[in-house]
C-alpha cells in the first residue's frame, strides 16, 4: 500500500511541476507580448507629437495607460535618448533608465520592463518604455500552486482508498491461507481446507494449497496406518519376548535348583559311600548348576535393560560414582587401591541404568587389578566436542590384548579363564546396551599386564 | 507364642516340596507343614472344604505360596485371601522363581507380606527357608485365631 501511495504521489507531483513550469513560461511570454503590443500602439500614436515636439500630446497618449492598474510607469524618449514624456507625471525623470535603444525587455523580481523604438518611414524618432508589475503572474502562480495541492491531496486520498480495496482483494485470501496453514501445523489436522474468496490468481493459489493438503492428508493417513500396523507387530513381538523371558526366569531356574538341592542332599545322606571322587563330581554338578543359574539371571537383566522404559533425570555423576564405590565395600576389603577421581559433570540419564554402567566399570577395574598393590584406578571426564561428555575408568590391572577389544562388549564374551577371574561376561554387554540407549558410545583400550581403560560418552543435556 | 500352628506350603512341583521340607527340617522348624499341590487345594484347606473338610479349626501361622501353578495360581490365591475377612490377616510369603517386576508389583498390590525369590544354590535356598521359618513361624506374632 505504501508503494502504491508513493508512486502515485511522485507521478502527480512531477506532472504538476511540469504543468506549472510550462504555464510560467507561456505566461511570461504572453505578458511580454502584451506589453510589446501596447508599447507599439503608444509608439504609433506618439509619432506626431514626437515629430512636432509636442510633450503634452505625448503625455496624453501615455496617460491612457492609467486604465491598466498593472503599469507602474512609462516614458517616451526622444531620438537623443532624453525623456520626452512620462507617466505618471509625478515621477522623477531620473527614475527611468537612460539611453535605451533597440527592442527588448527585462524582468526584475517584481516587475517587467519593455522598450521598443518609435519608427516612422524607416527613421527612429525615439523609444517607448513601459514598466509593469507582475501581480497577474503572481496571482496565477498562487492559483496553480493551490490547484496542484488540491489535485495531489485528492488523488492521494483516492489512491489510498483504491489500494485499500486492492489490498482486501489480494491480501485477504493470502492472509486466510497463511492462517489456515498455521492452524494445520498447530492442530495437525489435515482435513481443514482454506476458504476460496475469488476466481482470480489468489483463488488459484487457494485451490493449489487445498490440493496439496489433500495429498498430505492421504499420505499421513496411510503413514499412520502403517505406523499402527508396525507398532502392533512390535508389541506382539515384545509380548512374546516378555513371555519368553518370564518362562526362562521361572521354568529354567527351577530344575537347576532341584539339581543343586538334590546333589546336596545326596552329599549329606551318602557321605560315606560316594568316596572322594564321587564328592568331587557332586561339587562339579552343583557348581555348574549355580553357574547356569547366574547366567540365566544375567541374561534376564540384560534383556530387561533393552526393554524397560527409560526415565531420564538430571544425575549428579560425582555422587553416583561415590555411591557405587561405597556399595562395593565388601570387594574392597583388604585391598590397597589408590583412587584418583576428578570432579564430573551432571548428565541427563536414567539413574538406575547409569548406575549399572558405573558399577560394572568400577567393579571390573577393582576385580582385574586385584594382583596389584597398590592398585590404581583413575576416573575422569572431559568435554568431547560441543555436544558430548566423555567418561573413562582406567586401572593398572591385568589389561587385555587390543586384538580382542571388539569382543569385550559382547554378551558372555570373556577374555579371561573363569578360574583366573570369575564372572559371566554380561557386564560390559550391559554397559554398551545402556550407553547406546542413552545415545552414547563405548570403547576400550588396554595392554596385557599394564591395565585397561574403558570409555563411554553421553550427550549433554540439550 | 503360637502353640505351633501349621505352616501351609502351596507348591505344585514335587521336587520343590521335598527340598523345602528338607530345608525346614534341617533348620529345626517344628511346626507341622501342610502341603497343598495347587491353588485350589490351598483354598480348600483355608476354607475347610473338600478333602480338608474335617481338618482342625484355626488358620496357619504363615502361607508359603508358589507363584506359578496350573489352574489357580499363586496370585489368585493371594487375591482371594486378602479379600476375605477371615483370611486376610494370615501372613503370606510369595516363594517363587520369578524375579519379574510385574509379578512383584502385583503381589504387593494384592497385599503380600513378603516376596522371596528362591535362590538356585541349595545352600542359599536352605538359608532362605531357615530365615523364613524362623521369622514367620517363630519370631513373628501372628494375628490371634478367630479374628
Amino acid at each position: 500500500m505504501t508503494v502504491i501511495m508513493l508512486t502515485s504521489g511522485a507521478v502527480l507531483l512531477l506532472t504538476c511541476l511540469a504543468f506549472i513550469a510550462f504555464e510560467v513560461i507561456t505566461l511570461r511570454k504572453g505578458m511580454v507580448d502584451g506589453l510589446m503590443t501596447r508599447s507599439e500602439i503608444i509608439g504609433v500614436n506618439s509619432t506626431a507629437s514626437l515629430a512636432f515636439q509636442n510633450t503634452s500630446d505625448a503625455a496624453d497618449v501615455l496617460a491612457a495607460l492609467k486604465t491598466d492598474p498593472q503599469v507602474i510607469d512609462a516614458c517616451i524618449y526622444d531620438e537623443n535618448g532624453h525623456v520626452f514624456a512620462q507617466f505618471p507625471s509625478n515621477v522623477a525623470a531620473s527614475a527611468f533608465p537612460s539611453a535605451l535603444t533597440g527592442t527588448g525587455f527585462h524582468y526584475t523580481s517584481s516587475s517587467l520592463a519593455v522598450y521598443r523604438p518609435i519608427i516612422q518611414d524607416g527613421h527612429a524618432l525615439g523609444t517607448v518604455y513601459i514598466e509593469s508589475n507582475l501581480s497577474p503572474l503572481t496571482r496565477r502562480y498562487h492559483a496553480y500552486a493551490l490547484l496542484a495541492l488540491a489535485v495531489i491531496i485528492a488523488s492521494t486520498i483516492l489512491a489510498y482508498l483504491m489500494s485499500r480495496v486492492l489490498q482486501n482483494q489480494i491480501s485477504q485470501p493470502i492472509l486466510a491461507l497463511s492462517e489456515t496453514a498455521r492452524a494445520i501445523s498447530r492442530k495437525r489436522d489435515f482435513s481443514v481446507r482454506a476458504v476460496k474468496y475469488s476466481n482470480d490468481e489468489a483463488g488459484a493459489l487457494t485451490d493449489a494449497f487445498n490440493e496439496m493438503l489433500a495429498e498430505i492428508q492421504k499420505l499421513s493417513s496411510t503413514l499412520e496406518q502403517r505406523v499402527e500396523e508396525r507398532t502392533a507387530q512390535l508389541e506382539a513381538v515384545n509380548k512374546e519376548l516378555e513371555a519368553f523371558s518370564y518362562s526362562v526366569s521361572h521354568d529354567l531356574r527351577a530344575p537347576l535348583r532341584h539339581i543343586d538341592g538334590f546333589v546336596d542332599m545326596l552329599r549329606k545322606t551318602s557321605q560315606d559311600s560316594i568316596g572322594a571322587s564321587g564328592k568331587r563330581y557332586l561339587d562339579i554338578i552343583s557348581g555348574a548348576a549355580k553357574r547356569m543359574g547366574a547366567l540365566i539371571d544375567d541374561l534376564l537383566v540384560f534383556s530387561r535393560m533393552g526393554r524397560s522404559e527409560m526415565r531420564r533425570t538430571t544425575v549428579n555423576t560425582d555422587s553416583l560414582v561415590a555411591e557405587c564405590i561405597s556399595e562395593m565395600a565388601q570387594d574392597l576389603q583388604g585391598r590397597a587401591i589408590e583412587w584418583d577421581i576428578s570432579p564430573m559433570p551432571e548428565v541427563n540419564a536414567d539413574r538406575p541404568m547409569l548406575k549399572q554402567v558405573w558399577v560394572n566399570l568400577i567393579s571390573n577395574a577393582v576385580k582385574y587389578s586385584r594382583d596389584r598393590s597398590p592398585a590404581k584406578i583413575v576416573i575422569r571426564s572431559r568435554e568431547a566436542g560441543p555436544k558430548e561428555w566423555e567418561f573413562s575408568v582406567k586401572d593398572n590391572g591385568a589389561g587385555f590384548d587390543m586384538q580382542y577389544a571388539g569382543k569385550l562388549f559382547g554378551v558372555f564374551q570373556r577374555l579371561h579363564q573363569n578360574e583366573e577371574f570369575e564372572g559371566t561376561g554380561i557386564g560390559l554387554a550391559n554397559v554398551r546396551r545402556i550407553i547406546l540407549r542413552h545415545g552414547g558410545k563405548t570403547w576400550a583400550e588396554g595392554k596385557i599386564g599394564e591395565g585397561a581403560a574403558f570409555f563411554f560418552t553421553l550427550p549433554k543435556a540439550n | 507364642m503360637n502353640n505351633l500352628r501349621p505352616i501351609l506350603l502351596v507348591e505344585d512341583n514335587i521336587n520343590d516340596v521335598e527340598l523345602t521340607l528338607a530345608a525346614l527340617q534341617q533348620n529345626n522348624v517344628a511346626n507341622e507343614v501342610i502341603v497343598a499341590r495347587h491353588g485350589g487345594e490351598a483354598l480348600d484347606f483355608l476354607y475347610r472344604r473338600g478333602t480338608h473338610e474335617q481338618r482342625k479349626e484355626g488358620n496357619p501361622v504363615v502361607v508359603f505360596l508358589d507363584m506359578k501353578m496350573p489352574k489357580v495360581d499363586g496370585l489368585e490365591v493371594l487375591h482371594k485371601m486378602k479379600n476375605d475377612d477371615q483370611l486376610k490377616m494370615i501372613p503370606v510369603v510369595m516363594l517363587t522363581s520369578s524375579r519379574e517386576e510385574a509379578d512383584l508389583v502385583k503381589s504387593y498390590k494384592y497385599g503380600v507380606n513378603a516376596y522371596v525369590v528362591k535362590p538356585v544354590g541349595f545352600e542359599q535356598f536352605t538359608e532362605a527357608i531357615r530365615q523364613l521359618g524362623m521369622f514367620w513361624a517363630v519370631l513373628n506374632e501372628p494375628p490371634p485365631n478367630g479374628h
